[in-house]
């Protein structure tokens, strides 16, 4: 019988500095009157390799650890942290957080005692992925990846290639005597090259990754597929035209757009938003937001996944939150503040980039379920507009409901046919109404590779996105083309 | 985190940096640099006046970068205990063991090293309490809560202030450390027109070295709500050519994307725009560009960069014409260029002004965009295609007509560059790069 993930956690956290439950009854004791207290133990472990001009440049790695200390009263939050998680560092903190509460400490305390820790289903292996191959194997990935992609074009000048794994272990304990732990590994790889052709330069990157050890790689020629797409996508826009400003209709390819709803969508539906009422979708639960047909769901279940969470960082158990279901608003992600403070439960979306950060109502992965049209079918249904396929960052105004985001790859629809590729594609829309005028979506779900970074209140979160070809009526595209 | 705080942390970093310089040559390396720091600070935010966050934050790290020869390697810890020292150096000389000669890497030339290092009285800790700083940031939010009927909810009101230490050294035996602080006040708040759905938010900030130069609660607040207020019953404009003015907040990216294509690992990659672009007329003859490190109290000031390499006041543009790049020394050696000072980034770049203020500008623009917010990151650095969201105002005959939501700008950078018109005296402090308004003609504006 292998260790339990707790077990594990506890090993990495607590036995260096000799910490044990009954200190953690005495931290409590300082957190006493209130109605949600935790700590949050954190140790994180990072490599990374990177490969440039044909050498292997640098590699770097990281230690983190440490603790966060919080004290909920009410709506008010008091935090303080430590990189050091010892005994002393922990009272420091847990009375530095307390100072959030004027209620002194109550007289009758009850002695804290961790309850039975919850059957949670693991949804990835604890090993540790920087130790799940060898620095010469990591090293020949890297070199893979630089190989394919000078082989895939006689115009590729330069191939940026890196890798990169996390070992964490994070273990959560609240007043309540809940305790939980997580065991988390997560890669990543992208490679990116500049091409140069008749005296123009583009650039493309690709790549990929999720929770796996870094032999994920080695499988189904990865390594190749990486370089190689980034290569094709640097080729396409070495012809790319300027992009058509103005409203028109756009189709949305399948997989990484649906970034469209993280951005769109997503943010608005965030508890802490929606609890201050600062979200354009505040108070619009029953109400249509999206067209007939629309359902979309925040699903931190999947397998290995990269934003998948078997906890969330306050120890609930993740979950597949309906958010969108037939165009109709269900409801939002909630953390435990947020989620108690809307009497409602927390839906597993608590999270966290640190210890050194407050936990957030965060996405997982963002994505909307399939429809039934042909996705060549939806292509052939438009006279004049914008195909998205491949796209950079996002970004939104909670508040307004305006967000954009940026293709890298696009083409031009013309007589129900893809015909050239064009740069500089911004698309600019409203939250609120923009999956009012999806007209049509297709049957083919397709999930992002595993890079995606969600930024929100100065901290980033792996998170993933997923959609199948969507039409969009009339949605303003940022081009430079009268 | 006080005087006496600071001078303690300063000798514990100064012990730190040389055990890690002492393991970094025992464990094989032939030169070693570092960057380490350690800081305290809290910050309050305030929500309808409700305190809604309480933090204390206590930071520190270390950053290690070593040399076998021509090969490197790197690691980090936030753990400053003996034996994570210990680990972290190994893993870094590890890591050495495994990447490649690369001729151009290594430590910035020994001459360069700053020797003349004087205080740029960057360091001002505020002893404050929570209680005064929830009651500051109160007061703030009030302010612009009561300022207008329109202004419905709050984003929050938030103080931080936050003080520390710095310290770089390298095995040429450059050692520099720079204690420093950033206060901060900022509000942000959200309106509506009555009978309307739609609601706006908009925010204002003072950030400053010394808190007794921060803009007043009141202002701030009030800054905030008028802000929020202009915003509201924005309105989509249709698709048209425009000239565009950016405020000096956004004004700012309009630099920054400058200074990514010159910088030195663009250029030696030639991942940008400007590829090779020295003696090259970049801009209008109007436009000078120039780093002042020296600035007392300035958030870009400093003597040395992170590799210790000495600072100076030098110009980047002159007559519209690039003098040079912006790098240390690794993409110096690259190019065949020496370090400009510039590793983790520029020292008070400054655009200086055409001379008009901000209502002159507007003037200037009679009819066109006044841009206030950007969204989004649509910029392609090789290409220097730019396309982003934007908010902002349309101006006719010199004078606001309306607020304008939803839409884009777009161009191609080396465009804008050349099409600058004027830049404002409405010069922004509160960030390492200062620059006023920036008037840009013919640019592309989507919309309906």
């Amino acid at each position: 019988m292998t260790q339990s993930i707790l077990q594990q956690a506890q090993q990495q956290l607590f036995e260096p500095t000799g910490l044990s439950e009954s200190h953690l009854d005495k931290v409590f004791s300082h957190l006493q009157g209130a109605d949600l207290a935790d700590l949050y133990f954190q140790s994180n472990r990072f490599e990374s390799w990177v490969l440039e001009e044909g050498i292997i440049k640098n590699g770097s790695y990281s230690i983190e650890q440490g603790v966060g200390v919080r004290m909920v009263v009410g709506e008010q939050t008091g935090f303080a942290y430590s990189d050091e998680i010892t005994f002393e560092a922990l009272t420091a903190s847990a009375k530095a957080a307390s100072g959030i509460s004027k209620i002194g400490q109550s007289a009758s305390t009850q002695a804290w005692k961790a309850k039975q820790a919850p059957n949670v289903t693991a949804l990835y292996a604890t090993d540790n992925p920087l130790a799940s191959m060898t620095e010469d194997e990591k090293i020949a990935l890297l070199r893979l990846a630089d190989k394919s992609a000078r082989a895939a074009s006689p115009h590729v000048q330069q191939v940026i290639a890196n890798i990169a794994g996390v070992h964490e272990h994070i273990l959560v304990a609240d007043i309540e005597g809940n305790m939980n732990a997580d065991v988390r590994p997560l890669v990543r790889m992208n490679v990116t090259v500049i091409v140069e052709k008749d005296g123009k330069r583009e650039s493309a990157g690709s790549g990929g990754g999720g929770r796996f050890g870094f032999d994920y790689f080695t499988q189904a020629d990865r390594v190749r597929e990486y370089a190689e797409e980034a290569v094709r996508l640097a080729l396409v826009n070495l012809d790319a035209v300027a992009a058509p400003a103005g409203a028109q209709t756009v189709v949305l390819g399948s997989g990484w757009p649906g970034i469209l709803l993280h951005e769109a969508i997503g943010h608005g539906l965030e508890g802490d938003f929606n609890r201050k009422g600062t979200s354009a979708f505040s108070g619009r639960v029953g109400e249509t937001v999206a067209a007939k047909g629309v359902t979309v769901v925040d699903d931190g279940t999947i397998e290995n996944r990269r934003g998948s969470l078997s906890i969330d960082d306050e120890g609930t158990p993740s979950n597949c939150t309906t958010l969108i279901e037939d165009g109709v608003l269900k409801g939002y992600m909630q953390d435990k503040l947020n989620a108690s403070l809307m009497g409602e439960k927390s839906t597993g979306n608590g999270r966290r980039e640190s210890y050194a950060h407050l936990p957030m109502p965060r996405m997982t992965n963002t994505y909307m379920l399939p429809g039934n049209d042909d996705p060549e079918e939806i292509i052939a249904s438009v006279k004049k507009g914008l195909y998205a396929v491949n796209f950079g960052g996002g970004q939104v105004d909670i508040t307004s409901g305006k967000f954009v985001f940026s293709a890298s790859e696009a083409y031009l629809i013309e007589n129900g046919k893809i015909t050239r590729p064009v740069t500089g594609a911004t698309l600019i829309g409203n939250g609120p109404d923009v999956l009012t005028k999806v007209s049509m979506i297709g049957n083919d779900l397709a999930m992002d590779k595993g890079v995606g970074v969600c930024g929100k209140g100065g901290q980033s979160v792996p998170v993933g996105v997923g959609q199948p070809t969507l039409k969009i009526d009339g949605l303003t595209v940022g081009g430079t083309d009268a | 985190m006080s005087k006496v705080a600071m001078i303690n942390d300063e000798q514990a970093l100064r012990e730190t940096s040389e055990n890690v310089l002492k393991l970094a040559k025992k464990y094989g390396a032939s030169d070693a640099e570092l960057s380490l720091n350690r800081g305290a600070g809290l910050s309050v935010e305030i929500h309808m006046n409700n305190v809604d966050k309480l933090e204390y934050h206590r930071d520190q790290g270390l950053n290690l970068t070593v040399y076998m020869g021509k090969h490197t390697g790197s690691a980090s810890t936030g753990d400053l205990s003996l034996q994570a020292i210990e680990d972290t150096v190994k893993a870094a000389c590890n890591i050495a063991k495994y990447t490649e000669e690369d001729k151009y890497t290594g430590l910035a030339d020994a001459e360069m090293m700053a020797t003349e290092v004087a205080d740029l009285d960057l360091y001002h800790p505020w002893d404050i309490e929570a209680d005064q700083a929830i009651e500051i940031a109160r007061e703030c939010e009030q302010h612009a809560l009561q300022f207008d009927s329109r202004i419905v909810n709050s984003d929050g009101a938030s103080i931080s202030s936050y003080s520390g230490v710095g310290l770089i050294a390298n095995s040429h035996g450059f050692t520099g450390v720079v204690p420093s602080s950033r206060h901060s006040l900022s509000c942000s708040v959200i309106g509506q027109e009555v009978g309307d759905d739609d609601m706006q938010r908009d925010y204002w900030y003072s950030s400053t070295r010394v808190n007794s130069e921060l803009e007043s609660a009141e202002s701030v607040g009030k800054k905030a709500a008028e802000k929020t207020l202009a915003r509201l019953q924005g309105k989509q404009i249709s698709t048209r050519q425009a000239n565009v003015l950016y405020s000096p907040e956004m004004a700012r990216s309009i630099i920054s994307h400058f200074t990514s294509a010159i910088a030195g690992g663009a250029q030696y990659r030639k991942s940008t725009f400007l590829v090779d672009c020295i003696d090259e007329k970049v801009f209008p003859e109007f436009i000078r560009l120039h780093e002042q490190p020296h600035l007392l109290r300035a958030f870009g000031s400093g003597y040395f960069d992170k590799e210790g390499v000495a600072t100076k006041n030098r110009d980047i543009v002159v007559d519209g014409v690039v003098q040079d790049y912006i790098m240390g020394s690794y993409s110096a050696r690259q190019l065949g260029l020496k370090s400009t000072a510039n590793s983790g980034g520029t020292h008070n770049l400054t655009l200086d002004s055409t001379g008009q203020s901000f209502d002159e500008l507007l003037k200037m623009l009679d009819t066109g965009f006044l841009v206030t917010e950007l969204i989004g990151s649509g910029i392609n650095n090789i290409t220097g295609d730019y396309s982003r969201g934007a908010a902002g105002y349309w101006v006719e005959n010199g004078e606001i007509q309306h607020a304008v939501e939803e839409v884009t700008v777009a161009g191609n950078l080396k465009d804008m560059f050349k099409n600058i018109v004027a830049v404002g005296n409405d010069i922004d402090l509160r960030s390492a790069t200062r620059t006023g308004s920036i008037l840009i003609e013919g640019m592309m504006v989507a919309g309906s």
